[in-house]
């Protein structure tokens, strides 16, 4: 086997493994719009009707309804945290700075079942359980991070000194924040809105377990999933995950804007 | 790293520097490590007339750990995770190799956005889908009956909860690998290839070392994911049998019992705090031996 056989191989595998990741992607879409109502082959003919009985079922909208409040606060929430943190790290140096940021970081890795069960008796003890509130808490703790990451990521592309040239010119730190290091990470602040929504528009179990009878739109599909199988859990499916993506895309377009322009940086605002 | 002096003329602590330390403190304290600390509280409650009360009784550990079902469930996740550890490792690693080493820059980044879009999308629906890809008369049964061949049962099996927990942690895990490999110096391959050693030697030899990190961060991640998925052992598993995280869900909401799921929830932190110190020294491990 010569190398360019071997090169072949290996290009060949990296397209099975990324069609493995798309199959069930693929496979919700398309049979979202099939008319049958179980989903197999062959393929039965297009059809909109399952889209239509999304779009009437009530629960459906109420739960998209709360979704959108949980995420778009736990966006602005979490995205101010993590910037917050993010600029601690950047500018200052302290005792116990490695805890203070294992802390910030370290809710991703616990078990969403976990933080689900802790937060369904803390939430009872202080009174939330049941509530959209409860649910946006404990949404902002696991997406709080996500941001954070992002914003320190810009901001190691800006020089740490002009901070200090802004203080020794008069300017106040708090002048300094809003007019050099804001600006600055604005590509950093969308894409960690963006994220922190999705994170938060996809998260079920912290929800399922405190939501009580609000519940947002994951936790209907997870209560669809334990009833029949219908092909109106791919249709909601599918908007679900249009929602999501283009989520994501957003952040990783202001991202990549900002990689792009990344010689400018470091010598003022790019 | 740069000429201008350090900033020595701010004093370090003021009320601005406090002003944007404390909402990650605060917020993380009271709505993180609070929850966690009211979770074990609770596992010395008690369940009476099915009402909660608080009591310090060792009671629910007892339970717990008097029954077989508990072991039965532990011994099972944490092997499904060590396998889905050590498989999802071994799938990406030629897939992180090729993006690394051969793929064009512009397909490398296509690539990168397409692992990070699944991290953040869907996770439940994509679960749901291979339900229908993998059910009795399902896609892939479809097929196989197209070709005249007999059916497969695959869902209900451990094979289709592997399947669930490799579409969870792959994408996740080969961009770290990915990521790794990117920092391995290439002088290093090219030095290796010139001293005659062969391209399998080569991988073995010089690109996994120096990038153990990543592969060792990356199957932990892996096994992280699948020891508290939920979603695939029990829609694509059909938890038959159940894993821990079925165990808790299953005391919260259908047995009432908050204090015993309080228990498994906390088996499940101690044996990932204890697997993520045990990987932390695997990787960052001095490399012994011989050099």
């Amino acid at each position: 086997m010569n190398a360019a056989t071997v090169r072949w191989i290996l290009m060949g595998y990296v397209l099975l493994v990324f069609l493995f990741i798309l199959a069930p992607i693929l496979t919700l879409v398309a049979f979202s719009f099939n008319v049958d109502r179980f989903p197999a082959l062959p393929w039965g003919g297009f059809s909109l009707a399952w889209y239509e009985a999304v779009f009437a079922d009530e629960t459906v909208s109420t739960g998209f309804r709360n979704t959108m409040i949980v995420a778009v606060t736990t966006a602005v929430v979490a995205t101010f945290i993590g910037f917050a943190t993010a600029y601690v790290d950047y500018r200052y140096q302290f005792t116990g700075k490695r805890a203070y940021l294992a802390l910030a970081s370290l809710p991703p890795t616990v078990p969403v079942v976990i933080l689900g069960i802790a937060n369904l008796s803390f939430m009872a003890a202080i009174g939330l359980s049941g509530t959209l509130t409860a649910v946006i808490l404990g949404h902002v703790v696991i997406a709080a991070p996500y941001a954070m990451a992002l914003i320190r990521i810009r901001l190691a592309d800006l020089d740490p000194a002009i901070e200090p040239a802004a203080w020794n010119l008069g300017a106040t730190p708090w002048a300094t924040m809003g007019q050099v290091i804001v600006p600055f990470c604005k590509p950093a602040i969308l894409s960690s809105l963006a994220i922190t929504a999705a994170v938060s528009f996809d998260e079920f179990m912290i929800a399922w377990f405190v939501s009580g009878i609000h519940e947002t739109l994951p936790v209907r599909i997870l209560a669809m999933l334990q009833g029949q199988v219908s092909p109106r859990i791919n249709a909601v499916g599918s908007l679900v995950f249009l929602v999501t993506v283009a989520l994501v895309v957003v952040a990783q377009i202001a991202v990549f804007s900002w990689r792009r322009k990344r010689p400018l940086a470091g010598g003022g605002d790019g | 790293m740069d000429v201008t002096p350090p900033k020595r003329s701010r004093p370090r602590i003021d009320r601005f520097a406090v002003f944007w330390a404390s909402p990650s403190l605060v917020w993380q304290v009271a709505f993180f490590v609070a929850p966690l600390v009211v979770l074990v509280w609770m596992t010395f409650w008690r369940v009476k007339n099915f009402k909660l009360e608080q009591d310090f009784i060792p009671d629910n550990w007892i339970r717990i750990f008097s029954s077989g079902f508990f072991y039965d469930a532990f011994l099972y996740t944490f092997w499904m995770a060590l396998v889905a550890a050590v498989l999802i490792t071994l799938i990406a690693f030629p897939a992180a190799y090729a993006l690394a080493f051969i793929a064009s820059p512009r397909t490398r980044t296509l690539a990168i956005v397409a692992l990070i879009t699944p991290f953040f999308t869907s996770y439940l629906v994509r679960i749901y889908s291979w339900q229908i890809i993998l059910a009795e008369k399902g896609i892939i049964n479809g097929v196989l009956g197209l070709a005249g061949i007999s059916p497969v049962n695959i869902i209900g099996t451990s094979t289709a909860t592997m399947v669930g927990y490799v579409t969870l942690a792959l994408p996740l895990v080969l961009l770290i690998q990915l990521f790794s490999l990117s920092m391995v110096d290439k002088r290093l391959v090219e030095a290796a290839y010139n001293l005659g050693c062969g391209p399998l030697k080569t991988v073995f030899k010089v690109v996994v070392p120096s990038a153990r990190v990543g592969l060792v961060i990356g199957g932990t991640f892996a096994f992280l994911f699948a020891f508290g998925d939920y979603v695939s052992p029990l829609f694509l598993g059909g938890s038959k049998p159940p894993t821990l995280s079925i165990l808790i869900t299953d005391q919260v909401k259908s047995g009432n019992n908050w204090p015993r799921a309080a228990v498994v929830a906390v088996v499940m932190v101690i044996t990932l705090m204890a697997t993520l110190t045990v990987m932390s020294a695997v990787a960052y491990r001095r490399r012994g031996g011989a050099r």
